[in-house]
């Protein structure tokens, strides 16, 4: 087989991973987007709430068992999608009890509308929940395994016998469920009243205020949907991805990424920042060895926010 | 003054305490962490140098002190450099980073610095960890381990990291009482306010990271010499960046005595529950650190020193000094001088041609041209939205033109930082006031002064100065955030008076203030311009600007309507119509 043929062969694999990888990056940024949007708070738990999501979903499919039941094949999803109520109910909670003391209108006008306090206090919650995770999961490595996981579809061949490329069978099937999940947000946020609202809260926090919109009750509901969703894709990730209780810094700055990527204040542009940065990353590997990978989604996030920092999808912002 | 040469007495006590209490710990587990106490502490003091004075939140201190630990970890293994030369040289690497991770993170504001700051730690130990050096142990010398920073005697170490932060303490409490101290927290509580009273914020802020990452770069270094061995996630990780941040938090940020009093506590908790449970419970020290921050921002959002010195300031009760009288005995000072009469109007200082800016579709100066002349003072008029603040911005260079020229005194102001259009001595006030709330009244306004000495001290004569001569003496000491308009206003003008400025843009002065305190600040205009300083001021009440100002310049929609003197202008038919409507318009020329 020619260089050229095997190049291409390369290109198309990381290509179909970046697509695959890029539909959960672009799930769970949405979920961090709705947040970060709609409170201008930097919510360093995000990754860790991620995490929650795919225990949530191996305990409820593998530990439990319960879900066992559906077969391996359904019991995975059904698992990854329940994540987002559990999660939301956990977000909502966690919003009302903690988050809410340094956000909204208690802190309006405060010096620097108390960022300080938000990003401290997202901080020190993230750290409860690794630490706290790994105080009750262990430190073992986690994983979901099904018969999907170890097989894969073939694609092509393509130019003549030569080229094809695999799709891993547990990923195909997460990458489609992302894609109706995403579809299912779509509608929500651009079809019902309280998606747009939340829209337009993102798109302008201020005049939501100014609007009569009783603020804390749309953080709070903010806070449980962004987490919500984003625990649908941990629970996706975690349905072919070993993981453990730090997992979620792997992912927290892949999530701003995307979502500073897609334009801060834009929900559906932190889909397709999240989008992007899987492409990126899976790129990436053609030219750089496979450990840097996520180095490179830093410099490219890097790169975003100093020139252009209302992101490539964004309408102009000013900056924060 | 006494007071200075306290905390230093201060710190030589709570040094030969701990070096006590060094001498006296006997067990290798507690020697281990007398040595982590002063680490951690130096770490924080470090962050607090950046984050805690400037406002600048970094999470990515780890950064520093893991490029210090891998160079002294690598010139060891490598070229058999001693610790003792290895450690100055990591701290001179950490400086270094902080100049290249400062230059082009520091463009960034808020959250985009708080996100790009955490991005450099994570992706540098990924690449530490792809260039192979998971773990990198340093080598035991045999021969004379002196040399090489080895010692039988754990207590040897903790004196060593008590060393360094004692230096690192002196360090802080000397920034804090200097005008670098001053001007990061000028920074962090305005910091347009801060470019504007002529203090250069960049350089500012680039000096306090280099000496941030010189420190970390070196505790870093010295960390490695400690454990013995350097992976990436125990020097470049989360928990390291977050290490030094909760330590300062937790003690109190912005003050040199936070970081330590937050080492001090939470290290040997963290490192007791560890021992003590860590094998049973992993993860348990990074509980404690999550919720001792949380604790912390919920009831004591800016660390305990603050809290508590809050509590000694209540039981003492400060009462604030009566402001009132004093006030109504400077207003019984000599009577105005005549407005125009007095002061000869001398050659152009500042002159405008072709000023325009647009953001977006909406053009909010456009094509704006005149000329201040030295001694006058010079009254911008207009309707609502006609452009005069923005007027102003483009002439301190908070914004930058779109086309057009500025010339001040044979400089081009055009593209220069709103500091050293400070420095050529032209000053300003907001129409929203922007005061530096947790700072005195007297330290406000030696913000103000830096531009005009080098010495410190000098600054502090020139504050006073300058609030003796607004008549703000009486409020000197009381902090910013608690005074009247009148007294915010009148501390905006002494902040800019103590630059000694040749030109005073005032953004509506008079704006929030009584029909007496109009009068007040009236006459106190007056007799600056009779000072010979220059006044352009912006106001929308006409009735007060009328017998103030020499000569009018009315803008309407971004463009220059019409200039001249109160009388002519107050007449024209183009002026009556933009303030009022044509049908006034009609009326007054009818």
């Amino acid at each position: 087989m020619s260089p050229s043929l095997i190049l291409l062969e390369n290109f198309l694999q990381a290509l179909a991973a970046g697509v695959l990888i890029g539909a959960l990056y672009g799930l769970m940024c949405t979920g961090l987007g709705i947040i970060f949007g709609v409170m201008r708070v930097i919510n360093f738990a995000q990754g860790d709430l991620m995490m929650l999501g795919m225990y949530f979903a191996w305990y409820a499919f593998a530990g439990f068992g319960t879900l066992a039941a559906l077969g391996p094949y359904v019991g995975p999803i059904v698992a990854a999608i329940l994540a987002g109520p559990a999660l939301f109910v956990f977000g909502y909670a966690l919003h009302r009890l903690l988050i809410s003391r340094v956000t909204g209108i208690r802190v309006a006008g405060l010096e620097g509308e108390g960022h300080y306090a938000q990003l401290i206090l997202t901080l020190g919650i993230a750290l409860v929940l690794q630490n706290g995770g790994l105080l009750l999961f262990g430190s073992e490595v986690t994983s979901i395994k099904t018969p999907l996981s170890a097989s894969a579809w073939e694609f092509g061949p393509f130019v003549g016998q030569d080229v094809s490329f695999f799709i891993n069978k547990a990923r195909g099937v997460a990458f489609v469920v992302s894609l109706l999940v995403a579809a299912g947000l779509y509608l929500f946020v651009t079809r019902t009243r309280l998606g747009k609202s939340l829209r337009a809260a993102a798109d302008h926090p201020e005049a939501a205020i100014y609007m009569g919109i009783d603020v804390d009750r749309a953080h709070r509901i903010a806070f449980g949907i962004g987490t919500g969703i984003t625990a649908v894709a941990g629970g996706l990730v975690a349905s072919y991805l070993p993981f453990q209780p730090y997992v979620g810094l792997d992912f927290v700055i892949v999530m701003y990424a995307g979502v500073v990527l897609g334009g801060l204040g834009s929900i559906i542009g932190a889909y397709w920042g999240g989008m992007t940065i899987g492409l990126v990353q899976q790129l990436s590997t053609l030219i750089l060895p496979t450990q840097l990978q996520n180095t490179a989604i830093f410099v490219v996030f890097l790169l975003i926010v100093f020139l252009r920092p209302q992101g490539l999808y964004g309408r102009s912002v000013q900056r924060a | 003054m006494g007071s200075r040469a306290l905390p230093f007495r201060w710190v030589a006590l709570i040094a030969a305490v701990y070096l006590m209490a060094i001498l006296l710990v006997k067990n290798q587990y507690y020697q281990l962490m007398m040595t982590l106490v002063p680490v951690w502490a130096t770490m924080g003091l470090s962050w607090n140098i950046l984050s805690g004075y400037s406002g600048l939140v970094s999470f990515g201190h780890a950064s520093f002190f893991g490029l210090g630990a891998y160079t002294v970890a690598l010139s060891l293994i490598n070229f058999g450099l001693t610790p003792w030369i290895g450690i100055p040289i990591a701290a001179v690497v950490g400086a270094l980073a902080g100049f290249v991770i400062g230059y082009p993170t520091f463009r960034l504001r808020g959250h985009y610095f708080a996100l790009a700051m955490l991005a450099y730690p994570l992706a540098l130990l990924y690449v530490f960890e792809w260039l192979g050096y998971q773990e990198v142990s340093l080598p035991m010398q045999r021969e004379n381990p002196i040399a090489f920073m080895q010692f039988g005697d754990n207590r040897v170490y903790s004196a060593l990291a008590l060393a360094l932060m004692v230096l690192a303490l002196l360090i802080s409490l000397r920034i804090e009482r200097s005008r670098f101290g001053m001007s990061l927290l000028a920074i962090k509580q305005n910091e347009i306010a801060a470019e504007a009273a002529g203090i250069d914020t960049f350089r500012w802020k680039m000096k306090a990271i280099v000496l941030s990452g010189l420190i970390a770069g070196a505790i870093g270094g010295f960390y490695a010499v400690v454990l013995l061995v350097v992976t990436p996630a125990s020097v470049f990780g989360m928990l390291t960046s977050a290490q030094a941040l909760i330590v300062a938090l937790f003690g109190g940020v912005g003050s040199a005595w936070g970081p330590v009093i937050g080492s001090a506590i939470l290290i040997p908790l963290a490192e007791v529950l560890q021992g003590e449970l860590g094998d049973k419970l992993p993860g348990i020290q990074g509980v404690v650190y999550g919720v001792a921050i949380i604790l912390v921002i919920l009831f004591a959002p800016e660390g305990i020193y603050w809290r508590a010195r809050d509590l000694a300031m209540t039981r003492r009760k400060v009462v604030p000094s009566p402001t009132r009288k004093v006030w109504a005995a400077t207003t019984a000072q000599p009577t105005p001088t005549d407005a125009v009469g007095g002061r000869a109007v001398g050659q152009i200082l500042l002159e405008v041609e072709g000023l325009s800016k647009s953001f977006g579709g909406l053009r909010a100066v456009q094509d704006a041209s005149f000329a201040v002349r030295e001694g006058e003072i010079l009254g911008l008029i207009g309707p609502n939205g006609a452009g005069k603040t923005t007027l102003f911005n483009l002439l301190n260079g908070i914004l930058q033109a779109d086309t057009g020229t500025v010339r001040y005194l044979g400089h081009n102001l055009l593209g220069m930082a709103p500091n050293r259009i400070a420095r050529l001595g032209i000053g300003r006030t907001f129409q929203v006031a922007r005061p530096f709330p947790r700072l005195s009244v007297l330290d406000n306004v030696a913000v103000g002064a830096y531009v005009a000495t080098d010495s410190d001290e000098d600054a502090y004569a020139l504050a006073r100065a300058a609030l003796e001569r607004v008549g703000l003496t009486s409020a000197a000491h009381l902090a910013a955030g608690g005074i009247t308009t009148l007294q915010i206003r009148l501390l905006e003008l002494a902040r800019a008076l103590a630059g000694q400025p040749k030109l005073l843009l005032l953004d509506e002065t008079l704006a929030g203030l009584g029909a007496q305190e109009v009068e007040r600040m009236l006459e106190l205009i007056r007799q600056l311009a009779a000072d010979n300083i220059t006044i352009a001021i912006i106001e929308h009440t006409m009735h007060a600007m009328v017998r103030l100002a020499d000569r009018f310049i009315v803008l309407d929609h971004g463009a220059v309507l019409a200039q001249g003197t109160p009388d002519a202008v107050t007449r024209e038919p183009s002026v009556i119509e933009a303030y009022l409507g044509k049908k006034w318009s009609a009326r007054a020329n009818a």
